[in-house]
C-alpha cells in the first residue's frame, strides 16, 4: 500500500478500481550490488515449484541479470522478460512504468495461471521506490557493507518499502558493521513494516524472505475472495 | 491551441517515451553523433523524415478518430511507411503505452476504433480528438516528439549539457512548425512517405545489441 495513505477509506476517481485477479507483483528493489538479483534468484529456486511465477528485469545493461537468472537455471527463458530503461532505472519504476507494465502483460498472456511476479529493479539509489501503479508490495534490499549508517539515513526505499532485507549479514565482522544497530535504526525510521536481516550466502533458498513472500500471496487471494 | 496538447507532448506524460532514443544509441555507437551540432543535424534529418511521417498520420487518424475501418487502413499505410522491423515493433511499443495513459486521461468511445498495438502517431491522432484537440494540434505533438525524445536520449548518453540540448529543441521550433503545418491538412489519401535509410539501418544493427540501454 502507498505508504502516506491509509488506504482503507479512500477511493481513488481516476483509477480503473483494484486490479481483478492475475499474479501478485512483487517489486524488488535496492542499491547496486545488494543482492536483488541473487534474491530474484533464490526466491525463484525456492518458491517455484510453488507457484506459477515469472520475473521482470530492470538492469541498466538490458539482459546482464536476465541471464544470470537463466544461467542459474532458475526459470525458463519464457518466463523472464528483461526491459530496456533509457539510462533510467528509477523512472522505469516509478515515473513512467509503459515498459515494465508490458512486460508483467506479456508475461501474463504468456502465462494465464501465472500467480507470482518478480520486478526487478536496476540498481539505483536509496530514493528509488516502485510506483503502487506497477507492484502490489515492494522489498527493499540493502547490504550490510554498504555500512551500518544505510538503514538511518533512510529514504523511500528503507523507510517506506514493505519489507527492508538487510543481505550479507555475513560480512559483519569483516566490515565492522553493527548488526544491532542496523536493527534498532530499521526499526526506528520503518515503524511496524518488518525488516529481515538475512544472509544468501549462508541461506541460499532465503527461507524467510520466502515466507514474507508466502503471507503476501495469501493476502491477496483473501482480498479476492 | 489549449494545455490538453501541452500535455500530450509532455515527455513526462508517461506513455513509455523515455526507453527509446530513436535511432541516437546507435548514431551515437556508429560515430555520426557526439556534440551539438551533429545532434541538431540528426534531429533535424528525422524531423523531416520520420517526423514528417508521423505527422501525417498523426493528423489524418486524429480526422478519423472514430472510424474504425480508416484508422485500420491507416495503421496499414504506417507500416508500409517503415520498412525497419525494429522501427515497427517500437512504434507499436510506443502506441500502445500512449493508448493506456490517453486513453484513462480522456476516456472516449473513440478508443475502441483503434487496432490493438496501434502505431504511435495513430495513437497520437486519437489521443488528440478525445482531448478536443485537432488535427493540426495532433500534427504539432507528432513532429515535437519526433525531436524531443531523441534529444533527451543523446542528452543522457553523452551526459551532454541539458541547457545546450533545450536550446537545441528549442530553436528547432520554426521547422517543427513548420513539417506540422505541412501535415496538419493530411488524410488517408495523401500521407507524406518521407524514408531515411540511415535510420532503418541504425534501428536495426540496434535491435540486435545485448548492451542497449535503450528500447530502440
Amino acid at each position: 500500500m502507498p505508504p502516506d495513505h491509509n488506504l482503507d477509506d479512500y477511493v481513488d476517481p481516476y483509477s480503473p478500481g483494484h486490479r481483478h485477479g492475475g499474479p501478485l507483483r512483487v517489486g524488488l528493489g535496492g542499491p547496486v550490488g545488494s543482492g536483488k538479483t541473487a534474491l530474484a534468484a533464490a526466491l525463484c529456486r525456492t518458491l517455484g515449484t510453488e507457484y506459477d511465477l515469472a520475473v521482470v528485469t530492470n538492469d541498466i545493461y538490458t539482459t546482464e541479470d536476465a541471464d544470470f537468472l537463466r544461467r542459474n537455471a532458475v526459470l525458463p527463458d519464457d518466463r523472464i522478460e528483461a526491459v530496456q530503461t533509457g539510462c533510467c532505472p528509477h523512472t522505469a519504476i516509478r515515473d513512467d512504468i509503459t515498459a515494465n507494465l508490458d512486460a508483467v502483460e506479456l508475461l501474463e498472456s504468456r502465462h494465464p495461471g501465472l500467480e507470482l511476479v518478480f520486478v526487478e529493479s536496476g540498481g539505483d539509489n536509496l530514493t528509488a521506490s516502485f510506483s503502487y501503479g506497477l507492484v502490489d508490495v515492494q522489498v527493499f534490499v540493502v547490504d550490510v557493507a554498504g555500512g551500518d549508517k544505510v538503514p538511518r539515513k533512510g529514504g523511500p526505499g528503507v523507510t517506506a518499502s514493505d519489507l527492508l532485507v538487510v543481505n550479507k549479514t555475513d560480512l559483519a565482522p569483516l566490515v565492522g558493521a553493527d548488526l544491532g544497530v542496523m536493527r534498532r535504526d530499521s526499526a526506528a525510521v520503518r515503524g511496524d513494516k518488518p525488516t529481515l536481516l538475512i544472509s544468501l550466502r549462508e541461506d541460499p533458498a532465503a527461507t524467510e524472505v520466502a515466507e514474507w513472500v508466502r503471507q503476501q500471496v495469501r493476502a491477496r487471494a483473501l482480498q479476492e475472495a | 491551441m489549449t494545455a490538453a496538447l501541452l500535455a500530450l507532448a509532455d515527455s513526462r506524460l508517461p506513455a513509455g517515451g523515455h526507453a527509446h532514443s530513436g535511432g541516437v544509441e546507435q548514431a551515437i555507437t556508429a560515430g555520426v553523433l557526439g556534440d551539438p551540432a551533429s545532434l541538431a543535424t540528426f534531429l533535424r534529418r528525422r524531423l523531416t523524415t520520420a517526423g514528417a511521417v508521423a505527422a501525417g498520420l498523426a493528423a489524418a487518424a486524429c480526422r478519423a478518430a472514430d472510424d474504425a475501418a480508416a484508422l485500420g487502413a491507416l495503421d496499414a499505410e504506417a507500416d508500409a511507411r517503415t520498412p525497419s522491423p525494429a522501427q515497427r515493433a517500437a512504434s507499436r511499443q510506443q502506441g500502445r503505452g500512449l493508448v493506456r495513459v490517453a486513453s484513462r486521461a480522456w476516456p472516449d468511445p473513440a478508443w475502441a476504433a483503434l487496432p490493438a498495438q496501434p502505431h504511435h502517431p495513430l495513437a497520437l491522432g486519437v489521443a488528440a480528438a478525445t482531448a478536443g484537440l485537432t488535427p493540426r494540434d495532433a500534427a504539432h505533438a507528432a513532429a515535437y516528439l519526433a525531436v524531443s525524445g531523441p534529444a533527451t536520449a543523446a542528452q543522457r548518453l553523452l551526459a551532454m549539457d541539458p541547457i545546450t540540448v533545450a536550446a537545441v529543441t528549442a530553436r528547432l521550433s520554426p521547422e517543427i512548425d513548420q513539417v506540422a503545418d505541412a501535415a496538419a491538412d493530411t488524410t488517408a489519401g495523401d500521407l507524406p512517405a518521407a524514408t531515411d535509410p540511415l535510420l532503418d539501418l541504425l534501428a536495426e544493427v540496434h535491435a540486435v545489441r545485448k548492451d542497449r540501454f535503450f528500447a530502440s
